[in-house]
């Protein structure tokens, strides 16, 4: 038994968790999958004397299809992001990242909103957030907003959640059609954290130019960095080798940030950055092309 | 503060009733309530494995679970595998070993023993839905549980076997 005592709530409504929230915002935890925040509470890091529970909440765990975007309950498992046949069909970057998330003894628990809320910049599912342009609900007692993805990250294990918030739904938009994606990482053993990964997304005109193009990173700041630069030099383009070059360089040598860690260093992230970004560029202009059709 | 709460727990077709402190680990609660020690605790943050087992079905950590999650729920611990009274819940015979334990018996898939729970509880979901494994397949099933002596080969034999055993 090595956690810290604490006073334990499971609600099986969501009014019920926002209640809950709001008395006791400033000493309470939400336990969503665990897989983060019991580790730290073993270790005694967080130490919350309130815990609450949304595991019986059933209305917090959905994907469902609404127009032309998927909407997706906070604690849906990371396991049921791996299967789900819409987001397959509709946001294939998703079913071919989730796999790169830990285990599947980890992924059984571990929810959306859970990776999401804990931002920890080498997490696969943040940079998935901005990625995809995703919109984020956070509720309260007194009501609800709406966050774009590219301002809830705050920086190290932080977002825009206030104290009494929860993150509720996250809204992703089918990626549109003549699309191409990638994820691509590289870590020291399968389900490790990645020492570096990117997620490459690129959308083509009829004419086969370059419409749209986004690069994001994961372990290279101090949360999901978005290559905005490296993403603009290749639109209105017609893609080829040197401008996927110079697009690998610039995100690389200067629009992220990595630190470095007991398994690297930054030079090898920023080289580890250069390599992914050009196979993934590859990858999701092929998968383009075959969409092109 | 010491909070104590009741639960109603299965585990391995038994019905547990308790009152558990909101804090007990479950990994802590099936080892030292219920005195089912197979289920193993090596590292308590859910890198190692080893208290790995199945809750509702599916392979779960039990060391980042509090016991009274488990409220309600269906748990199977390796104890279950090769049960000696009832029917075992993961299709083991009463009196024999569960073809995945054989496997790991005749294929060498183990030498001190403290990873083999939290693998063969990993092993069963798995080969539940992959009857037949490729080799990378089962490396990478098996890349969520720590083995400090084999070197891994002897189990990724062992689970090959197993494939065979349970087709
Ligand atoms: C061995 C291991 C390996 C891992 N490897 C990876 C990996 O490679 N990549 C990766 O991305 N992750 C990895 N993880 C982390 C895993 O994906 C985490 O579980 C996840 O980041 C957190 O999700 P959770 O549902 O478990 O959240 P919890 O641990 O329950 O919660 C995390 C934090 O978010 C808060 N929170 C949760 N839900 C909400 C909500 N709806 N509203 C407000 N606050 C909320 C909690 O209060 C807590 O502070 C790994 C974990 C383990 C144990
Ligand atoms: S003791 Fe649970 S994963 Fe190591
Ligand atoms: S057999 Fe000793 S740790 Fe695996």
């Amino acid at each position: 038994m090595k956690p810290a005592p604490f006073e334990y709530h499971a609600p099986d409504s969501l009014e019920q968790v926002l209640d809950l929230i709001s008395q006791h915002a400033d000493e309470a935890k939400i336990l969503a999958g665990g897989q983060s925040l019991v580790p730290a509470m073993n270790f005694r890091v967080v130490q919350p004397s309130v815990v609450i529970d949304l595991n019986r909440v059933a209305e917090l765990s959905y994907i469902r299809e609404n127009g032309n975007v998927i909407r997706i309950g906070s604690m849906a498992r990371e396991r049921h992001l791996e299967f789900d046949l819409s987001i397959a069909k509709r946001i294939p970057l998703m079913t071919e990242t989730v796999p790169f998330i830990a285990h599947p003894q980890i992924r059984n628990r571990a929810t959306i909103g859970g990776s999401i809320v804990h931002a920890d910049p080498a997490a696969e599912l943040p940079v998935l957030m901005l990625a995809l342009s995703a919109r984020l609900k956070a509720k309260k007692v007194s009501g609800e907003r709406w966050i774009d993805a590219q301002d809830f990250f705050a920086g190290m294990f932080t977002t825009a959640l206030e104290p009494d918030e929860i993150l509720a739904e996250i809204e992703l938009p089918f990626m549109p059609p003549r699309t191409g994606w990638s994820f691509m990482e590289v870590a020291p053993r399968a389900g490790d954290y990645a020492l570096m990964g990117v997620a490459a997304l690129v959308t083509l005109e009829k004419n086969a130019k370059c419409k749209q193009a986004k690069l994001v990173y994961l372990n290279a700041g101090d949360g999901p960095v978005d290559a905005k630069e490296a993403a603009k030099i290749l639109e209105g383009e017609k893609l080829n080798d040197k401008l996927i070059e110079s697009s690998a360089r610039l995100a690389s040598e200067k629009e992220i940030n990595p630190f470095g860690n007991i398994h690297t260093s930054p030079d090898f992230q920023r080289h580890l950055a250069n390599v992914l970004t050009k196979k993934a560029l590859k990858q999701a202009i092929h998968r383009a092309e075959e969409n092109l059709q | 503060m010491t909070q104590t709460l009741p639960v109603t727990i299965t585990v391995n077709e038994k019905e547990y009733k308790c009152e558990v402190e909101s804090r007990l680990l479950l990994s802590d609660f099936l080892r030292h309530e219920l005195g089912l020690t197979g289920t193993h605790v090596g590292c308590e943050h859910g890198a190692c494995g080893a208290c790995t087992i199945l809750f509702d079905g599916e392979s779960a950590r039990s060391c980042l679970m509090f016991a009274v999650q488990a409220d309600g729920h269906t748990l199977t611990t390796v104890e279950g595998l090769a049960p000696s009274l009832s029917s075992s819940p993961a299709g083991g015979k009463e009196g024999e070993l569960h073809p995945l334990q054989q496997s790991f018996w005749e294929a060498h898939g183990l030498q001190c023993g403290y990873c083999t729970p939290g693998i063969l509880m990993s092993m069963i979901p798995f080969l539940q839905k992959n009857p037949n494994p490729t080799e990378d397949e089962i490396r990478h099933a098996l890349s969520g549980n720590l083995c400090r002596c084999t070197g891994y080969q002897h189990i990724v034999d062992a689970v090959k076997l197993a494939a065979e055993k349970m087709k």
